[in-house]
């Protein structure tokens, strides 16, 4: 290949594109303009249960008397801790720190992995509660004190709402721990530099955006009415 | 994307910063403030975003594009929840039409 | 490529091209290449034209005799319900965009490619998995619910294919979003030095609104389409009132993406348009920045307008008045740019060629559409008008007569530049008055039918309509003829027709400053821009010392 194209491959420089900083812009725009779709996606959701949060206050409130707020809390710190890291992988890879990138990628990986052992948990949870719409409906005992006594009527749906805001968002992470596995096994190869990191940095704003989700999925299922 | 390298301490400090404002919220939610708790927790949830946002994401740094795309997407997401709940809290305002009667015929004016 | 002795006129060996530049399947299905991936879905849309034609030609079979004359009443629902979701997710949405779009943005910026073009090739292959889907659920049972999928007939008590076509449709939505992901960037990070915004075609202007909608737009269906399979699969009750759903929900998820969707169907159609009115007139575009500002407007607009789709169904009044009074704002923008190709037309120079009937036809047919969609946005006359043929026949005008004219408007003005060969103008002429008498045959009885109050998606009718039906029957076999013409003589001047020259309409654009076909990188160097947009001067006059003015 020609000397061009040789340096063009070097610095990772893609042939529609006229120079690093063109491609690095489209690159940032790219990605935001992705986020943006999931904005609307997860909208939709958020609009849906925003109407019947409002319209079946009092079911809502039972069903999130079912949940377990340290769970829910532990989880929130869990990938707010995951979001940090994840900064710090991008930090690394801007200062060509190829190991510090990598650690701190395993270290997001990790804390990914802790909050999706924990949601397993919450879900294991709910079935054995009965209380999984569709699937698994009968909630008895305490549990049923619990949801009464706006919940006994229309409790599961506030469930539906929950499994799937809460699924969704976790296919999210899935999508995302495939992603930043793949970014450790290219950053362990030296496949970034202080000039081409821009992968790094595409995945870490998806990152992000999972957790502002988390972020609102947490207060609006997990501290609905209080417990006082 | 040639932005600023932002210093560790500014990433830990805000990474605090979530983690005071989760324990925050955790902690209203257990007081009773009526309406006021969705407010607070909306409120505080909304904050913790701005953090994020702000600085994990860079948007403190980022071109001006960028801050109209991020914001088009939220005024977008506020349309489909504003004019949808519209919908809702207008429609008890008007109450429902009676029916015809069954005996006497509809006079014309 | 040899000189074969079918080929009219000897020739030596065709300039490298992106058409002979690489042979075999592999070189296009695994191209990058943004004018490939535009012929890819080329044959892909017109391959569902077709089937969504055919549902369109077995439902005006049936409909000539008042108690039907072809199928059982719940295979026309099949019908009208596949021949809705084909034509509007398979063809008129992706149409302009994915292959006009695909193949002219990056020539008409001045760029080598699209920002991202393995997106763009991902882009195609997500909407044939879509379209497999669809086509499955098709011969698998079909579909009765119509195109709306409304609940709870859709999510609880249709025992048809829903969660099949739902992924299909589901699937082919992320094509859409990424297309118009690769578009935005590409307009925003990839214009060539000196093109200036307000350079620009319009026809860009027109894509990076259809691409602001299809982004903001389609996650919302998508999450719909999400929702309703959940309950389709799990038979629970987010959109059924015997569960504690709201139907009503379900409608407004639903129309704001599909109102906003009839946007991106026919914004790309009006940018056509505005690149073929100047050139056909020899005269500037007649205020280029409103039309501009009118594409965006729409695009705005259009996302604030979705209740008046929801008129009748118990939407709250309220909601009702603020959503009509937005749905006559949305029109001033259409109107506006009517206005101004009228007034680009006004003195100027104008020749007929196929894309100008083409263009003409769609302002005619547009503004019957447009004006008729005004009744329909006034509640008191919607009340009576909706659920009959009249809505029927006014989007038909708006999709048809507009939409799908602008598509084969564009597609003969940039044939030349695409396949690197004319067609006959005579029998695209023909074709285009085929066509344009065939639509209103078809669809103007439609507009009385409605007035009358024939429902639509019905099976049978009252007998007194039978006349008008038939007569729309007619004119659809009409127009099935005229679609036939071009695909007929455009595939034979693949082979046969006259070598195109770069620019033979004498048009302004970096699209033409190129070789016809261009070459795979599209430009030997990156055109540096100093003129304004449609620079045209009129062609010149039998008295040389008259002014070549403007």
């Amino acid at each position: 290949m020609t000397d061009v194209e040789a340096q063009a491959q070097h610095t990772g420089l893609a042939h529609q594109f006229q120079d690093l900083e063109q491609q690095q812009e489209a690159d940032a725009l790219g990605i935001w303009l992705f986020l943006v779709t999931e904005i609307m996606f997860f909208g939709g959701l958020f609009a849906s249960y925003a109407i019947y949060r409002w319209l079946y206050f009092a079911a809502f409130e039972g069903g999130s008397h079912i949940l377990d707020v340290r769970l829910g809390a532990t989880n929130t710190m869990v990938l707010l801790g995951s979001s940090l890291t994840m900064a710090l992988s991008v930090r690394s890879a801007q200062t060509g720190s190829r190991r510090a990138t990598v650690a701190f990628l395993i270290a997001t990986m990790v804390l990914g992995g802790i909050f999706l052992g924990i949601k397993g948990v919450e879900y294991n949870q709910k079935f054995v509660e009965h209380v999984v719409p569709g699937l698994d409906w009968a909630p008895e005992g305490e549990t049923l004190a619990r949801l009464a006594p706006g919940g006994v009527e229309h409790g599961e749906m506030y469930f539906i709402f929950y499994f799937a805001m809460t699924g969704l968002h976790a296919l999210h992470m899935i999508i995302g721990m495939g992603l930043l596995l793949w970014l450790v096994v290219r950053a362990r190869k030296g496949a970034f530099t202080a000039h081409y990191f821009a992968p790094v940095e595409v995945v870490g704003l998806y990152w992000h955006f999972v957790d502002i989700v988390w972020i609102f999925l947490f207060p609006l299922l997990y501290l609905i009415g209080g417990r006082y | 994307m040639s932005q600023p390298i932002v210093p560790q301490r500014t990433y830990i400090l805000v990474f605090f910063g979530l983690i005071s404002l989760t324990i925050l919220t955790t902690a209203v939610a257990f007081v009773d403030l009526g309406p006021f708790n969705t407010v607070a927790a909306l409120a505080i949830a909304f904050s913790k975003m701005l953090l994020v946002v702000l600085f994990f994401m860079g948007v403190r740094h980022s071109s001006s594009l960028v801050r109209v795309i991020v914001i088009a997407g939220l005024f977008w997401l506020a349309l489909l929840m504003g004019l949808t709940t519209s919908d809702y809290h207008t429609r008890s305002w008007t109450s429902a039409p009676q029916s015809w009667s069954t005996t006497a015929p509809p006079t014309h004016p | 490529m040899s000189t074969a002795t079918l080929e009219p006129q000897p020739r030596v060996r065709a300039p490298l091209n992106y058409l002979n530049a690489d042979y075999g399947w592999r070189s296009w299905l695994f191209t990058v290449d943004h004018k490939r991936i535009a012929l890819l879905y080329l044959v892909s849309i017109t391959f569902f034209f077709v089937i969504g034609g055919s549902f369109a030609v077995l439902m005006r079979i049936h409909l000539t005799e008042p108690q039907g004359a072809l199928v059982q009443p719940e295979t026309y629902n099949k019908l009208f319900t596949l021949h809705g979701i084909v034509m509007i997710f398979f063809f008129l949405i992706p149409s302009i965009p994915a292959v006009l779009g695909n193949f002219l943005v990056p020539l008409m910026v001045g760029a080598r490619d699209l920002a991202f073009p393995r997106l763009n090739l991902l882009s195609w292959y997500i909407y044939m998995v879509g379209g497999m889907f669809t086509l499955y659920s098709a011969v698998a049972g079909g579909v009765d619910t119509g195109w709306t999928f409304y609940t709870p007939y859709s999510s609880t008590y249709s025992n048809t294919q829903v969660t099949a076509v739902a992924i299909g449709v589901f699937i082919t939505g992320f094509s859409s979003i990424l297309t118009g992901l690769n578009f935005i960037v590409t307009i925003h990070k990839m214009r060539a030095p000196g093109l200036t915004w307000f350079r620009m075609p319009l026809f860009l202007w027109s894509i990076y609104a259809t691409s602001i909608i299809m982004v903001l737009g389609t996650p919302v269906l998508a999450i719909t389409i999400f929702l309703l399979a959940l309950e389709h699969l799990f038979h629970v009750g987010i959109f059924s009132p015997a569960l504690g759903g709201d139907p009503l929900l379900f409608q407004h998820l639903f129309w704001f993406y599909s109102h906003p969707a009839v946007y991106i169907m026919i914004l790309p159609a009006m940018g056509v348009v505005s690149e073929i009115i100047p050139c056909f007139s020899r005269k500037r575009i007649f205020g280029y920045k409103i039309v501009a500002f009118s594409s965006v407007a729409i695009a705005v607009l259009g996302f604030l307008v979705w209740g008046h789709h929801m008129f009748v169904t118990g939407q709250s009044v309220y909601a009702g008045l603020i959503f009509s009074m937005l749905s006559f704002l949305v029109a001033i923008p259409s109107a506006i740019k009517v206005f101004n190709w009228t007034a680009t037309l006004y003195k100027g120079s104008i020749s007929y060629d196929a894309p100008m009937l083409y263009a003409l036809g769609f302002i005619g047919l547009f503004t019957m559409g447009g004006l008729t969609g005004l009744f329909l946005a006034a509640l008191a006359t919607d009340v009576h008008l909706n659920g009959t043929y009249f809505i029927v026949a006014h989007f038909h005008y708006i999709m048809v007569g507009g939409a799908v004219m602008g598509y084969l408007g564009g597609i003969h003005f940039w044939w030349p530049k695409i396949s690197g060969r004319k067609y006959p103008n005579g029998w695209a002429a023909l074709a285009a008055a085929i066509i344009f008498i065939g639509f209103n045959l078809t669809f103007f009885p439609q507009f009385v039918l409605g007035y009358l109050g024939m429902p639509r998606r019905y099976a049978f009718y009252p007998p007194e309509f039978q006349v008008l039906n038939v007569m729309s029957s007619a004119g659809a076999t009409v127009l099935g003829v005229g679609y036939l013409i071009p695909l007929i003589y455009l595939i034979w001047s693949m082979r046969y027709g006259p070598i195109a020259e770069p620019n033979p309409w004498g048009a302004t654009g970096l699209e033409w400053k190129t070789a016809s076909p261009p070459p795979t990188e599209n430009f030997a160097e990156i055109p540096v821009v100093d003129e304004e947009a449609y620079d045209y001067a009129p062609k010149p006059i039998a008295q040389p010392q008259e002014a070549p003015g403007d």
